[in-house]
């Protein structure tokens, strides 16, 4: 019918992409991230998010290819 | 207590939204009849339909229940996952799959129309289609209010937005669609609360100073010190942990009862497992399930935990904000205050969007399963049967099956509303679903095991466990009880030093009656179904499985399960 995992790598990639954007351009922003105990934790989540939507789309593609 | 959301926050609950409608729309096309509709055409591969099996049960009840839960009981909440839910996932993936899917039943209720007669399968449609429609307005109900006291949105608003997306892609997708989105949302979910986890137990110095700073708590409620942080270690006395249940409640009413019950018979679940593509996919569904399924204990009730730290003394900020009934916290805001505690903009959105997909994979759990109790096993069976023309009938019911789509959410939220005027009422009907899957589990377990066990048999067994059940809690009541909802309203004859104890007495009972009941009346009632009619159904009559020896051991249900079990005993031990 539909590979799943299309929809869900395309998902968090896009998710991923905007977290990490955010964590890189508040990196100074100590204020931000005093609740997170000084973490950039959109910098951290951002990129295992894009990541994980990566390899969703990976695995996905690599089926395809195999048919 | 309010929270601000940044706009960015929004952006990612708006993308989620557009992919979540996106899949509706994009496998419409699919849905030619009642078949792809209701069922899924039978298709799913086993790893889609194993995770939808476990999303549809991480609905907005359990992250938000399970997490208060943590704050007010500790680590013995886990009781509900390693006792509570590997134990019956893995006898449902071993033992009663293979009749299940091998009968080729599209529902419970049809099961037991095959196994037993007409009438066991009326009144276990008719229960199920009320109950489904209530649980689901119960949460909706729960999470309006939630988003409306923390968020500040209207409780109208986000009480109709989430119902019609649910519905957009319901509609048009069907099971299909729910099953999918439940795997969008199970990821979503996970990777949304996944910073909770570590940026609290980095917050109260790791496990170690976690043990540390609950031991005075546990203390000054005259619990052991590390009362909090184990499970079965003070099991042997109710009183000796805050459950307030002893070994033998947790073990027989919750790890048997309970979660047999609701696992092994409710169709909402188990219909996700129907779903797949062959019975070997459908006996290991399941068991892939049961997999993240163990684990979910350290997303949500481990930070659930931490809150009790936070709140006695470690963050006063965090006791402030927090949303107070009488001199106790409101446990169900757990979840949410910890969100604000700790997330700044971006992954909080990712966070209030993991709440959000949890509600919707819940709901369109409800909804799919209601459809398709109502149009094959009321409308079809008794409004109005198959004509033989198998074309025209699977446009006539997939119509039928996209109205009841419709007609199921808006009753969702009838009863949403419902419960915001009375939610003691609420309360009372949680109980009473308890008293309906007891039953229902002793009369499926003895239909596939016992080859005699007949129909007349069986209806009264489930009805006279029901009845019993509501009998009990008339007469026995929670101490400190203010309302005639938690018991007694007949009389009081006992009292249990705790709700959660009266709960699982209350299901112990309604099994025990049932089964005896169904038992005895086996022997004074005679069999009607032919062997031949029992084939497939009852495990005697039933060919073995095909071999499956050749098959490397995780391909294999057994060898699966042999994997999930080592690691929950490995779990139970480390965390005794």
């Amino acid at each position: 019918m539909v590979d799943i995992r299309i929809p869900i790598g395309l998902m968090f990639s896009i998710i991923g992409v905007i977290i990490t954007l955010l964590g890189l351009f508040t990196v100074s922003d100590s204020d931000m991230y005093q609740k997170s105990l000084g973490i950039n934790v959109n910098l951290i989540m951002g990129v295992l998010i894009l990541l994980f939507g990566f390899i969703m789309l990976f695995f996905a593609f690599r089926k395809k290819k195999q048919k | 207590m309010r929270l601000e959301l940044h706009w960015i926050d929004y952006l990612i609950m708006v993308i989620y939204f557009l992919f979540v409608l996106g899949i509706g729309w994009f496998l419409r096309k699919y849905m030619k009849n009642a078949n792809a509709f209701l069922e899924a055409g039978r298709s799913m591969p086993a790893w889609v339909a194993g995770l939808a099996f476990i999303s549809t049960n991480l609905g907005a009840l359990e992250v938000m229940g399970m997490t208060g839960s943590g704050m007010k009981y500790g680590m013995l909440t886990t009781h509900f996952y390693w006792i509570g839910a590997i134990p019956a996932m893995i006898f449902l993936a071993l033992f009663m799959m293979p009749f299940y899917y091998g009968s080729k039943a599209r529902s419970v209720p049809e099961f037991l129309k095959l196994r037993y007669d007409e009438k066991t399968r009326g009144l276990n449609a008719i229960l199920f289609a009320v109950m489904t429609i209530l649980a689901s307005g119960i949460s909706m109900y729960a999470l309006a209010i939630l988003m409306e006291n923390v968020l500040g949105w209207d409780f109208n608003f986000s009480l109709w937005i989430s119902a019609l997306i649910v519905l957009a892609y319901t509609y048009l997708g069907g099971l299909s669609s729910a099953i999918y989105n439940e795997v969008l949302q199970f990821f979503i979910i996970i990777l949304g609360l996944l910073p909770l986890v570590f940026l609290s137990l980095k917050d109260v110095g790791g496990w170690f100073g976690l043990k540390e700073k609950l031991a005075p708590i546990a203390t000054a409620n005259n619990f052991a010190p590390d009362t909090f942080t184990t499970t079965w270690k003070y099991s042997s006395e109710a009183g000796s942990n805050p459950l307030g249940v002893e070994w033998f409640g947790i073990l027989f009413g919750l790890g048997f009862v309970l979660s047999f019950g609701y696992w092994c018979t409710n169709f909402l679940i188990v219909q996700r497992a129907f779903a797949a593509e062959s019975k070997s996919a459908a006996r290991k569904v399941p068991l892939i399930g049961a997999l993240p399924k163990m684990f979910i204990p350290f997303l949500i009730i481990v930070p659930g935990i931490i809150s009790l730290a936070l709140f006695n003394g470690h963050s006063p900020d965090f006791r402030a904000g927090f949303p107070m009934a009488g001199d106790k916290p409101i446990y169900d805001y757990t979840i949410i205050m910890l969100l604000k505690h700790y997330l700044p903009a971006g992954v909080l959105g990712l966070g209030i969007t993991a709440l959000l997909a949890s509600f919707m994979s819940g709901m369109a759990g409800n909804v799919s399963a209601f459809n398709t109790v109502w149009t094959y096993d009321i409308y079809q069976s008794y409004i109005r049967p198959q004509t033989g023309n198998e074309e025209a009938d699977g446009k006539h019911y997939l119509k039928v099956g996209r109205i009841a789509t419709i007609a199921g959410i808006l009753l969702s939220i009838a009863s949403a509303y419902i419960a915001s005027k009375f939610g003691n009422i609420m309360d009372f009907l949680q109980t009473i679903f308890s008293m309906i899957n007891a039953p229902l589990f002793a009369v499926i377990f003895l239909g596939m095991f016992w080859k005699r066990t007949t129909g007349h048999a069986a209806f009264t067994g489930l009805l006279l466990g029901f009845l019993m059940a509501l009998l009990h809690h008339g007469l026995t009541i929670p101490a400190g009880a203010t309302t005639v909802f938690k018991g007694g309203w007949l009389a009081s004859i006992h009292v249990y030093p705790v709700e959660m104890a009266q709960n699982f007495w209350t299901a112990i009972i309604a099994f025990t009656v049932s089964t005896v009941v169904t038992v005895g009346l086996t022997f004074l009632t005679k069999q009607k179904k032919s062997e031949d009619e029992l084939r497939g159904l009852v495990y005697s009559l039933t060919p073995r499985e095909a071999d499956d020896s050749h098959l490397p051991w995780y391909e294999r249900p057994a060898g699966l399960a042999i994997l999930v079990g080592v690691i929950c005993i490995i779990l139970t031990i480390m965390f005794w």
